[in-house]
């Protein structure tokens, strides 16, 4: 087990020194939500209404930019082929990386969202439970994201094919997030109910992703 | 001697897409001996190494390491270095050591045998230096000195001499020298010879390449 965190201390550290692909991500999720205030104007109750949605729909995309990221670099050098030739499974190998990129990606993202909340005039009753949802939903991003970026992982121009295969799958995380965050502001949806299952999806991919990319890296890398 | 394992490999038939590559490939490796595949390009000689290190799925036929850990596959007691080095271009030299002796020797990074490894390839002028500032000869011998920081029996390198210097070469000869006295295998694609005393060479896609 302590490969696995070897492996995510590693991840980490090359986040921080090499840097990009948080900023990249960060500065695309300010930029969209900044520019619909400007686009739909200066309608605060519309705002208001639609916040919830293009909050987490700019963070899918967000999120989505720096998904190539996860195993690109890793087999692009080699590291991918000595890493599987470690004892750990190749399955935790995955869910090691994919949890940096939620650490590295989701979190930050998860934690701007009520800073920008602030320009589409968000209810400020609405921000715990929006930080909370977006704290719970995005390990979906990232796990199911690890699968989709090893399916792609050797194809040339992969972007907008793993924008196809992810995005579908994220669906679920959307809508049960969105009907969180508006049950929590006084929508027709329980919260509770939709934040339970919300932390279902994310369990779930927390196991689905990583067997699906272990998978897909064996398929690829032979 | 160290490790007492053998390494035989029967009847492997290996395909890529449609095409067969190896077909009904055996050989034995003993505790303490080397073996050099040699052959024409597109042999398949990545493509046999590659398989023993589990990497590519066999057709058919059996890869057998008797006497190793049977809790282990082989890839897990194999240090496998391909044509590219795995290398972190902005970690230094000393880290990507590192990261590697905690990953591959199940999280614990034995100071000790950094030291050695970067003694082994003449890398303590590098060590803080990030990879990516290094020549290709340069990274190669820090690629090779992962080969140093974990014991493993089995040895898996293909072609790994590209970009080294004469010099170099002799510092990977002594290495591997060492790991075939301490009773550990060899299985390497090279066209360099590495001065081994009980090197055998195996021509493989004769067959193949007249066909």
């Amino acid at each position: 087990m302590s490969a696995f965190w070897t492996l995510l201390k590693r991840d980490l550290l090359l986040q921080v020194r090499e840097g990009g692909a948080v900023g990249t991500a960060l500065g695309f999720y300010l930029i969209v939500v900044t520019m619909m205030p400007l686009g739909l104007g200066p309608d605060l109750n519309l705002l208001s209404r639609i916040a919830p949605g293009v909050l987490w729909i700019a963070l899918l995309l967000s999120a989505l930019l720096s998904l190539p990221r996860i195993f690109e670099a890793d087999d692009e050098d080699g590291s991918l082929d000595v890493i599987a030739t470690g004892d750990l499974p190749l399955e935790l190998a995955t869910a090691a990386k994919a949890l940096a990129h939620w650490i590295s990606t989701g979190i930050p993202l998860a934690l701007l969202a009520p800073v920008l909340g602030l320009l589409l005039n968000l209810d400020l009753g609405a921000y715990p439970v929006l930080v909370a949802t977006m704290l719970v939903g995005t390990p979906a991003i990232s796990f199911l994201g690890a699968a989709g970026a090893a399916l792609t992982l050797r194809a040339r121009r992969s972007g907008l094919l793993l924008a196809l295969l992810v995005l579908p799958l994220y669906i679920p995380t959307l809508i049960f997030g969105i009907a969180a965050i508006s049950a929590a502001t006084g929508g027709p949806s329980g919260f509770q109910a939709s934040f339970l299952i919300l932390a279902a999806i994310s369990l779930f991919s927390l196991v689905i992703g990583p067997l699906a990319a272990a998978a897909a890296i064996r398929f690829q890398t032979q | 001697m160290d490790f007492l394992v053998r390494l035989s490999v029967k009847n492997l038939v290996v395909d890529r897409g449609a095409r067969r590559i190896v077909d009904g490939l055996s050989f034995a490796i003993e505790a303490g001996e080397a073996l050099v595949l040699t052959g024409p390009n597109g042999a398949g000689k990545t493509t046999v190494i590659r398989t023993v290190a589990g990497l590519i799925g066999a057709a058919g036929g059996t890869i057998n390491l008797d006497g190793g850990d049977a809790e282990k596959d082989i890839a897990a007691q194999a240090h496998y270095i391909g044509h590219l080095n795995a290398l972190k271009p902005s970690l230094t030299v000393e880290e990507n050591l590192r990261f590697w002796a905690a990953y591959l020797g199940g999280g614990t990074a034995d100071d000790a045998a950094i030291y050695d490894a970067l003694a082994a390839f003449d890398l303590e002028p590098l060590a803080s230096i990030p990879a990516g500032y290094l020549s290709a000869g340069q990274k190669r011998r820090a690629c090779l000195a992962r080969l140093i920081v974990t014991r493993r029996p089995l040895w898996l390198l293909d072609e790994p001499t590209v970009s080294l210097d004469t010099a170099s070469v002799k510092l990977l000869a002594e290495c591997v020298r060492h790991h075939l006295a301490s009773g550990g295998l060899l299985l390497a694609a090279t066209h360099i010879p590495l001065g081994l005393v009980s090197e055998r060479r195996l021509e493989i896609g004769v067959r193949s390449a007249a066909a």
